[in-house]
């Protein structure tokens, strides 16, 4: 049985599709991740799964639990690490884990003795009687996990699990995500924009924009399936169509023309570059700057949609939402 | 039943900590009553109008001096329910209910930071009910808002009320109104704040509420000074039924019967009943989603 199963989820607002028609499967113990821009629908498909919200039409289950028809029942296989930090400022780390125990209904003693085991996995034990307030942004997301693992959850939903984080700290989230599906035998599902992360962290990545999926397959596959590395020209005197010119030279698979950037995707950038400059020269066109990029999910990203990972957008409201827990994160 | 409970006290106790970890929050909510009592309450001394200076008084035959005092008597008794409540007494104990209505809607907002901080979507993946997420807040509400009336009484006893208790049992009862009241309020007040998103707004339904419903109860002045139709308002109000039966309990030491206090007990009792109905019908609605 799957851990997380979604069948043509869509979710619209008003007049925006949020989700449109989203299906995938997550096996047990899978770390899976969802790579896409700000409002590109990622964490409305969290909601929906982890039960806050309900979907205008599709179906979806939780370790078989559908999550329309029982939802007491996901919520309590599942674990939940929002965006923003919900951990309680006041509150000492060990008075947030208790009230997170408190509220799954396991006995005081045995709160306590799981209480001292989260804190000792996440590196936190020293600082269980401080208050929230004087952590550090990457002790706060330690905590925010900690609280969603209380009740031993077999899947686990994490979005954005280091927005606003520092390099080092990110680095030692991960190790934590992944010791927690190798070792604790748990289901990951999170959301990223950093392209490295699901890079680096996933097992298989979905690739979203606009609420559809526009791919999914291991990190590995999905560059591969570029075919080879990106080659990108500034260049002035576009006269002609130049795709049609460098379309035929040898290990060339694509090429686009915008705005005076030309992308070339090519085998192997080292022995093509040479073959495309000469062409460009040839038709009079002037480079200004070339660059090549090797393979990486943005390129990736920027073959299925046309558009840059980095080209982010959102609400107004989720930007400020963002703002304040990028804030938060660093005080 | 017994889990819902315990989730009730869980979030409640969340709550309370984060109060009395900061004082300064409590005497915040509790400085507006302070200044109704303190300034309205003695500069508008109702009861120093009907007294008659000594030396006018000295001037008068024995007779008419206690014909004068009968007729004074008379006319506190019908404003205030007794000669022997003076006007500092009268308003000190309609704060004690005023700082209710403070407080339930200071928790109320306390749902939209909730929402905005992305605590209330961590709570409502959780496996606990609908409901305790509101009623966890109500029973915060009632700690805090008993607490701060029992403050308010407490620093009106040294600015010079003149609290006439009976025994212990009236003490109970004055108790079991304040939690009947704050309840009941913070409930509704909750309850319909449940869906609003910016707590602007919810300052602009706190104004809304609470100012008219302060204005037209009997904590500033007697029910029986107001034209008709605010005394219609007056009795529907559930501030009223509260403070009046505060008055009867606190004030009247040994004359009160439990034919004044019936009335309002059983109009505060069913007005619980049906804001507890009101409060879990829409969190339930409201709360199906963030």
């Amino acid at each position: 049985m799957p851990a997380i199963e979604a069948e043509n989820l869509r979710k619209i607002f008003g007049q925006v599709v949020a989700v449109d028609g989203v299906s995938f499967t997550v096996s047990e113990r899978e770390i899976f991740g969802f790579l896409g821009p700000n409002g590109a629908g990622k964490t409305t498909t969290i909601n929906i799964l982890t039960t806050i919200m309900r979907p205008t039409s599709g179906r979806g289950a939780i370790s078989g639990h559908d999550i329309l028809a029982e939802p007491d029942r996901v919520r309590e296989v599942i674990g939940y690490v929002p965006q923003d930090l919900t951990v309680d400022d006041d509150l000492s780390g060990y008075e947030n884990l208790m009230l997170q125990a408190a509220l799954y209904h396991l006995p005081r003693s045995e709160a306590r003795s799981r209480v001292r085991e989260i804190l000792r996995l996440m590196e936190l034990d020293k600082f269980a009687d401080k208050k929230v307030a004087a952590f550090s942004g990457g002790m706060k997301k330690r905590l925010e996990i900690g609280c969603a693992l209380i009740h031993q959850p077999s899947v686990l939903f994490l979005d954005e699990p280091t927005l606003g984080l520092d390099v080092q700290t990110r680095a030692k989230i991960w190790d934590y995500i992944r010791l927690l599906a190798r070792d604790q035998g748990v289901t990951i599902f999170l959301t990223t924009h950093y392209m490295d992360e699901a890079d680096s962290l996933c097992d298989r990545v979905a690739i979203i924009d606009n609420g559809r999926i526009e791919a999914i397959d291991s990190p590995t596959n999905l560059k591969t399936s570029l075919g080879g590395d990106l080659i990108e020209l500034e260049a002035e005197h576009i006269h002609q169509d130049v795709g049609a010119a460098l379309r035929p030279l040898e290990g060339v698979n694509e090429v686009s023309e915008n705005n005076g950037v030309i992308r070339v995707w090519v085998e192997r950038g080292e022995l093509v570059l040479p073959l495309v400059l000469s062409e460009l020269t040839r038709l009079g066109v002037i480079v200004r700057r070339a660059e090549m990029k090797r393979k990486s999910l943005d390129e990736v990203f920027l073959r299925l949609t046309g558009r840059s990972l980095r080209d982010t957008g959102g609400s107004r409201d989720e930007v400020m939402r963002r703002r304040m827990t990028i804030r938060r994160m660093r005080s | 039943m017994i889990r819902a409970f315990s989730e009730i006290s869980a979030l409640a106790r969340r709550e309370l900590t984060k109060w009395y970890r900061s004082p300064i929050l409590v005497f915040m909510t509790s400085v507006q009553p302070l200044l109704w009592m303190g300034l309205y309450g003695k500069a508008l001394n109702l009861t120093g109008l009907l007294r008659i200076p000594d030396d006018l008084l000295s001037q008068l035959p024995p007779e008419a001096t206690s014909r004068i005092a009968d007729i004074t008597n008379e006319v506190l008794s019908r404003f205030f329910g007794s000669a022997e409540i003076d006007f500092f007494s009268y308003i000190a104990v309609g704060m004690m209910g005023v700082i209710l209505l403070f407080t339930s809607m200071a928790s109320g907002m306390s749902v939209a930071w909730d929402r905005r901080l992305g605590f209330l979507g961590k709570l409502l993946c959780t496996p606990i009910k609908r409901s305790s997420i509101l009623f966890g807040k109500v029973s915060a509400a009632v700690v805090r808002g008993v607490a701060q009336s029992l403050l308010v009484m407490l620093i009106g006893l040294s600015l010079g009320l003149r609290l006439r208790l009976a025994g212990p049992a009236e003490l109970l009862g004055a108790l079991l109104i304040l939690v009947l009241l704050c309840g009941s309020f913070s409930t509704i007040i909750i309850a319909l704040t449940l869906r609003i998103r910016t707590w602007e707004y919810h300052i602009a339904i706190g104004n809304l509420v609470t100012l008219p419903l302060m204005f037209t109860s009997s904590a500033l002045y007697p029910v029986s000074l107001m034209p008709d139709w605010l005394r219609l308002l007056a009795s529907v109000n559930p501030l009223t039924h509260g403070i009046e039966a505060l008055r009867y309990l606190l004030l009247l030491g040994e004359s009160v019967t439990s034919q004044l206090i019936t009335p309002h007990l059983v109009f505060l009792l069913a007005f619980s009943a049906s804001s507890y109905l009101l409060g879990s019908y829409l969190s339930s609605i409201s709360l199906r989603s963030i």
